[in-house]
């Protein structure tokens, strides 16, 4: 899938852009600070979920008016073009419609698929399991849409029986009520996760790529992992004593890790140099992508925040190759133009810089 | 227009408050009545006068009525040892409209939630628990909502029932007259899961 226009409302530093994009890689680039993130931004709005900043509605209002703000693009999906808008009237939660139909995040999920990579997983391997099972649960729900509604359900029943444990209740009853909807939705976000991960490693063995392979395997800090409905039910039975002393559930999918290996190597990706950790979660993003363009038939949309300067210029190439290969449309963001030389005219390109307090986009011509 | 004691304007500010109606619904509502003063609003002030006096729970199944024991729970070719458990009691008349179940209801009067602060005392579930005896109660049927909270209350009471007891829940699946294209994702494959041999 690909979009072929967007254009944006007062939408962060941006006022007003109209763009008319084709299905070639775009690159952007301009200085710091000029807007280039808050354009990929608007694209990772086309996947359900707030957006590569996790940012609320609010803070996406174009400052100092905070009026509301509008995103609207064009997209060609496998199954034909739709129009998709967002809408945030001062700062309540965005709308969605598709065809001019207010629609769900659901449905905006099985209708586009955007995977990204941003500076901030720069840490991923080394910090806290919080961001990596994030990034898992991104990929997970490209593949499975329906992912959300499970972790919703766990957590909403999660969070209910941690007001019991906090609360320090002692009914056993109350407690097997609530463990038994945890596990149920707690078994197909670890069942979703398993096969997001075998599909993830064939999809990186399953091509040649001068990108490193990353083994992945899902783990929690102790103990084996529960895996089925009834593991689950007996595991969150078993750590209650545990759990009302904590005052809070201590076992469960919402404690699984995600481990790494640079497979060539034999190197925990914790342990790998600042390049090598970058290389395999770029690995990681063009498997997701393959992945999902041999189930959907089209590749999604990539997003790649500043990757571009992190790269030498032998690997920076084989990235572009790789992606013109895949044939996404890539959204890459890079200080200047030299970045994406090795792109040619494999690539659309747009300028983005600051003028006043607002971002200017200028739109190249010079690659058609 | 707002004129304080003005008893029309006081009736249309009680009338928006009635769920399904707003200021504007609320004119709408009052200027009929008093155009049907004899007709609608008379009958309508006395029967309101007649309900809040005489309506109260049924002490036995939280059902809503005009004595302290409802007439199903009176009713004693409805105690087939078969009861009903619902949430509100606007279930237990959504199941009456259907006129098909002869056996009795239990109205909890609401859903377990630890964040809101209900517990199962705040329910009628201990009541539920007695009137198993009471009543020689051999089924009972969860007809609780399909959401995260209904659930965790169906497998609360399920868990403290006497194993003579067969509990048993509403089927999901295909509403009647209804289209699949329409349907969620969800209730298709909750549907394909409890097919039957035609």
């Amino acid at each position: 899938m690909h979009l072929t226009s967007l254009s944006l409302s007062h939408f962060r530093s941006h006022k007003r852009v109209r763009l008319n994009v084709d299905p070639r890689p775009v690159a952007i680039f301009g200085a710091n600070g000029a807007g280039k993130t808050n354009l990929i931004e608007a694209v990772s709005l086309f996947s359900p979920g707030r957006g590569l900043r996790r940012a609320s509605a609010a803070d996406m209002a174009r400052r100092p008016e905070a009026l509301g703000w509008k995103i609207a693009g064009s997209v060609q999906s496998a199954d034909g073009a739709h129009e998709i808008a967002f809408t945030s009237e001062a700062g309540a939660a965005r709308q969605v419609k598709i065809d001019d139909k207010a629609a769900s995040q659901v449905a905006l999920g099985k209708l586009c698929r955007v995977v990204w990579l941003i500076p901030a997983m720069d840490r991923l391997w080394i910090e806290g399991a919080e961001g990596r099972r994030r990034f898992l649960d991104r990929a997970v729900l490209s593949f499975f849409p329906d992912h959300a509604q499970a972790v919703l359900d766990y957590e909403k029943a999660m969070r209910e029986r941690n007001r019991l444990l906090k609360e320090q209740v002692r009914d056993a009853h109350w407690y097997t009520a609530l463990e038994t909807q945890m596990a149920r939705a707690g078994a197909l976000i670890h069942a979703n996760r398993v096969a997001t991960v075998a599909r993830l490693s064939e999809a990186q063995k399953a091509t040649e790529t001068r990108f490193p392979v990353a083994s992945l395997e899902l783990t929690q800090t102790e103990g084996a992992i529960p895996e089925t409905e009834k593991d689950l039910r007996e595991a969150f039975a078993e750590s209650r004593f545990r759990d009302i002393a904590a005052g809070r559930t201590l076992v469960g999918p919402h404690r699984a890790d995600l481990y790494g290996v640079f497979s060539a190597k034999g190197v925990p990706a914790s342990d790998c140099s600042t390049g090598e950790q970058k290389a395999l979660l770029i690995s990681l993003i063009l498997a997701n992508a393959r992945a999902l363009a041999q189930d959907l038939g089209a590749p999604p949309i990539v997003l790649l925040d500043e990757v571009a300067a992190h790269l030498d210029a032998r690997r920076r190439a084989a990235l572009y190759d790789e992606i013109c290969a895949l044939g996404a449309q890539a959204w890459m963001t890079g200080t200047g133009p030299e970045l994406f030389a090795e792109l040619g005219d494999r690539a659309q390109r747009i300028e983005v810089c600051e003028e006043g307090l607002e971002s200017l986009v200028v739109q190249g011509t010079n690659t058609h | 227009m707002t004129r304080r004691n003005d008893p029309i304007e006081a009736l249309i500010a009680l009338m928006a408050r009635l769920p399904g109606l707003g200021p504007r619904s609320a004119r709408r509502v009052v200027l009929y009545l008093i155009r049907k003063r004899a007709q609608v609003l008379r009958p309508l002030a006395e029967a309101m006068m007649a309900v809040s006096e005489s309506a109260r729970e049924c002490l036995n199944c939280g059902n809503v009525g005009t004595s302290d024991i409802c007439e199903i729970c009176e009713d004693t070719r409805r105690a087939n040892g078969i009861l009903c458990v619902v949430e509100e009691v606007s279930d237990l008349w959504a199941m009456e409209r259907a006129g098909v179940f002869k056996g009795r209801y239990h109205v909890l009067g609401g859903t377990l939630s630890a964040l809101e602060g209900v517990g199962p005392e705040d329910l009628r579930i201990p009541g539920l628990i007695n009137r198993l005896e009471t009543e020689e109660i051999t089924e009972v049927i969860l007809a609780l909502n399909a959401t995260i909270d209904g659930q965790t209350t169906a497998h609360y009471i399920a868990d403290q029932l006497p194993g003579q007891v067969t509990v048993t829940t509403l089927a999901q699946g295909v509403p009647i007259g209804g289209e699949l294209d329409y349907l969620d994702d969800g209730t298709i494959s909750a549907a394909l899961n409890a097919r039957k041999t035609f």
